[in-house]
């Protein structure tokens, strides 16, 4: 069975919808053009590519990279990234040892500023559910395997604290460029879900 | 509050079905329900914490039958009506108003 998540709206949801925004806007509690630039940002301007240039000058710049680990949040706003759903960053590193992966099993809590508004599975009830009692299957279903002796660690996310995975520097990228290092970093990789993309099969 | 939306560790709700190449926002509904909850948080009278719990308050049969935004725009609703943006009555008044410009 092939269940997609994006479940049809109830019949009076989008007559809802139209008349709350009707509404608001003709009592002047809300003002279009607003509502036109925050779907613009969000469908444009932020995104994954801000972790990604995140995660490339943590692979390349080590004083960088003991920032982020130290203080995420200040580290991120170095390159302009910070604001709504980011207030209090946390990022975990991807060893050999450990590999972290992000849920929010309440809701939807999701670093904003560096990875946009959060894809509809991260937000669905079988991710929810499932990645903090059985991450090693969830995973799979990512297509990610990884070694029995990489320890999984879960982090479940708060309205407060909102977690990005810096994932691990592929081998064989020693020569690349900061820009095209951030080509191989992944929303995924970023929420845990994904690993940093092997240049040869990138290219 | 427990409820339906505590959902971690729970059995039954089958394969995560990841959706290549998602876009940001699927239909023109979710767009219009992200931004006028967006725009009406800036009043501040209301934090995160209360939209949650509005969100969470559905009934648990519907909260894990409709879809995230549907969350939302439930959650929204109830705001505006506690903090008294809007009444009961003015939005049905403007559903059947819409509703009935649509099919002209």
């Amino acid at each position: 069975m092939s269940k997609h998540h994006h479940n049809d709206p109830l019949p009076d949801t989008v007559l809802r919808v139209k008349a709350l925004e009707s509404l608001l806007v003709e009592k002047r509690l809300v003002d279009p053009a607003t509502l036109d630039e925050l779907i613009e940002t969000y469908e444009t301007k932020v995104g994954p590519r801000n972790g990604a240039q995140v995660v490339a000058k943590g692979w390349t710049d080590p004083a960088y990279k003991q920032r982020l680990l130290d203080n995420a949040t200040a580290a991120i706003a170095e390159l302009g990234f910070e604001g709504r759903q980011g207030e209090d960053m946390v990022v975990l590193e991807n060893t050999d040892d450990v590999h972290n992966m992000v849920v929010c099993t309440l809701c939807s809590c999701y670093p904003w500023p560096v990875l946009g508004l959060p894809p509809v599975w991260y937000k669905s009830a079988p991710y929810r559910a499932r990645s903090v009692i059985d991450p090693r299957a969830v995973l799979q279903e990512f297509d990610v395997e990884l070694p029995e002796t990489t320890t999984i660690r879960v982090w479940d996310s708060t309205a407060e604290i909102r977690y990005m995975v810096l994932p691990q520097r592929p081998a064989g990228t020693e020569n690349l460029s900061e820009e095209q290092l951030a080509d191989l970093v992944t929303r995924d990789s970023m929420i845990g879900t994904g690993l940093a993309l092997d240049p040869e099969s990138k290219a | 509050m427990n409820g339906a939306h505590d959902l971690g560790g729970m059995h039954g709700f089958g394969p995560i079905n990841p959706e290549v190449d998602e876009p940001v926002f699927h239909e023109e509904w979710e767009r219009r329900a992200f931004a006028i909850t967006l725009a009406m948080g800036s009043h501040c009278k209301w934090n995160l914490d209360m939209s949650r719990y509005a969100r969470e308050s559905m009934e648990p049969a519907e909260y894990l039958s409709t879809s995230y935004y549907e969350h939302w725009i439930h959650g929204l609703e109830l705001l505006l009506l506690e903090k008294g943006f809007l009444t009961e009555d003015e939005i049905q008044q403007r559903m059947s108003d819409i509703a009935a410009q649509e099919k002209t």
